[in-house]
């Protein structure tokens, strides 16, 4: 379970982040809802620390990654996956590259293991025989599959999605819907999705939110002209 | 105010790729890349520009000293001034230019892409995968390159004396030899080892730092560069002062 209390976060005097608190409850996926600008990512990154933040605790079942040391928020990160909105893969590696790289530096396992390893995620996302493919020679939606595979490299606990399906064709979207959709259900992997995407939001939130002005809000369903 | 607390950044940063528990199984390739980049991408520009300046320093300095000095003088102030002054400053400058804005920038662009990002999320030290491998390669490397630089620039101002000025090699090489101190060559080797940290830490550091765009990658380029010559320069001093002073 990820508990987040009262975090806080300004940047030059703006809140982006007032007081928000939420609980991300095992095996479900929460989704924050708002439009662009109002600080999804930033409450994505800050959760896992990747952004200093004024005042808040967040805690990684019961432990509070803002106040541990390196190697425990390491060793916190280590249970999660990110997947983020430019996918953000290594331009200068493979695909095999990208995916292993987690594989390489947490485990101690055989670089067959590695290998089988890597293709077995590339099935899951639907992507088998890329392995020797640079980013640059992938589309956006791949890019977004093979960040959803590496992520999924040390079977983290928690799947973190920036803005998953941004950009993406209406197909790729799909793809990439049913992929989250499967992850949870059959890996039973909670986490967080943060979208402006309301059919997106609809389809694969089990808790939903809405941030807006800093402050976060529960939601019970999507209605029309809900960023109104 | 700005710059004491830029050089505290500096220097944590430095402290923050450098020190740490090494795992040099994982290192070593990443180690053996930046060596190929830094030491083996550079050997060609290295070599060209330092058989020029054997060229010139043996024409200035036989346009200054022949006909007042024998003519074995030559080979001892070519050798010495390279050794000690030329090889390792002309070799950390174009290093500097070469590798410190290459480092700077990618790091920087790795930044802008979240690619520093996805290492932190993945519970990897981008100081220790990034910084490190780096800051060894160029250590690595550039005492060589220096090491290559003096030879060259030795060699075609022998060369040049022997064919332009008439002065028999076997004169150059004894000029060269009687007036060789260990010192000067280890002196040498000294900045160049100060001058690789002073390149990879700047270029590191300023791709670190990097937040916004291409516009500031493109800044953080031209600092890091600009920051390594001023290092190097400073360091130049240091070490005269100290070891030769």
């Amino acid at each position: 379970m990820i508990e987040i209390k009262n975090l806080t976060k300004q940047f030059d005097g703006l809140y982006v982040l007032k007081d928000v608190s939420f609980v991300v409850e095992d095996a479900k996926l929460v989704v924050i809802l708002g439009p662009s600008g109002t600080g999804k990512t930033v409450l994505l990154k800050s959760i896992l620390r990747l952004l200093p933040v004024e005042s808040g605790e967040v805690y990684f079942d019961g432990k509070n990654i803002l106040t541990a040391e390196t190697r425990e928020v390491y060793a916190i990160r280590r249970s999660v996956g990110f997947v983020f909105q430019s996918s953000a893969l290594f331009d200068s590696m493979n695909v095999y590259e990208n995916i292993a790289l987690p594989l390489v530096e947490h485990t101690k396992i055989s670089g067959r293991e590695i290998r089988e390893k890597v293709k077995e995620l590339l099935e899951i996302v639907g992507l088998p025989g890329r392995e020797k493919l640079y980013p640059n020679a992938l589309s956006g939606g791949m890019k977004r599959l093979v960040s959803i595979a590496r992520a999924l490299a040390l079977e983290p606990r928690y799947l973190f999605y920036d803005e998953p399906t941004t950009g993406l064709d209406p197909i790729m979207r799909e793809r990439i819907v049913n992929l989250i959709v499967n992850l949870k259900k059959d890996f039973k992997k909670s986490g967080i999705v943060v979208t402006h995407d309301l059919e997106t939001a609809r389809i694969i939130g089990d808790v939903l939110y809405m941030l807006k002005d800093g402050q976060i809000k529960k939601l019970e369903r999507i209605e029309k002209g809900i960023y109104g | 105010m700005n710059l004491f607390s830029n050089i505290a950044d500096f220097s944590a940063f430095f402290l923050k790729s450098f020190f740490f528990p090494w795992d040099f199984r994982k290192q070593k390739i990443r180690i053996l890349e930046q060596i190929d980049s830094v030491g083996v991408g550079s050997l060609p520009i290295i070599i060209l520009i330092s058989a020029f300046l054997g060229l010139v320093t043996t024409v200035q300095l036989s346009y200054q000293l022949l006909g007042l000095l024998p003519r074995y003088f030559l080979g001892a102030v070519v050798g010495r001034m390279v050794l000690i002054e030329l090889g390792p400053i002309l070799t950390g400058l174009i290093v500097s230019g070469r590798c410190a804005s290459a480092m700077a920038a990618e790091i920087g662009t790795m930044r802008v892409t979240e690619q520093i990002d996805a290492l932190e999320s993945m519970a990897i030290s981008p100081y220790q995968f990034l910084g490190f491998p780096r800051i060894m390669g160029t250590l690595i490397s550039l005492p060589i390159l220096t090491v290559f630089s003096e030879f060259v620039a030795i060699y075609t101002g022998s060369l040049y004396a022997h064919t332009f000025l008439n002065v028999p090699l076997s004169v150059y090489n004894y000029g060269l030899v009687r007036n060789f101190y260990p010192r000067d060559l280890f002196g040498g080797l000294l900045k160049s080892i100060l001058f690789a940290f002073a390149i990879s830490v700047s270029g590191c550091f300023f791709g670190f730092k990097v937040k916004g765009g291409a516009k500031e990658v493109g800044a953080a380029t031209t600092y890091a560069v600009v920051t390594a010559c001023v290092l190097i320069l400073i360091l130049d001093f240091i070490v005269a002062l100290l070891v030769f002073g």
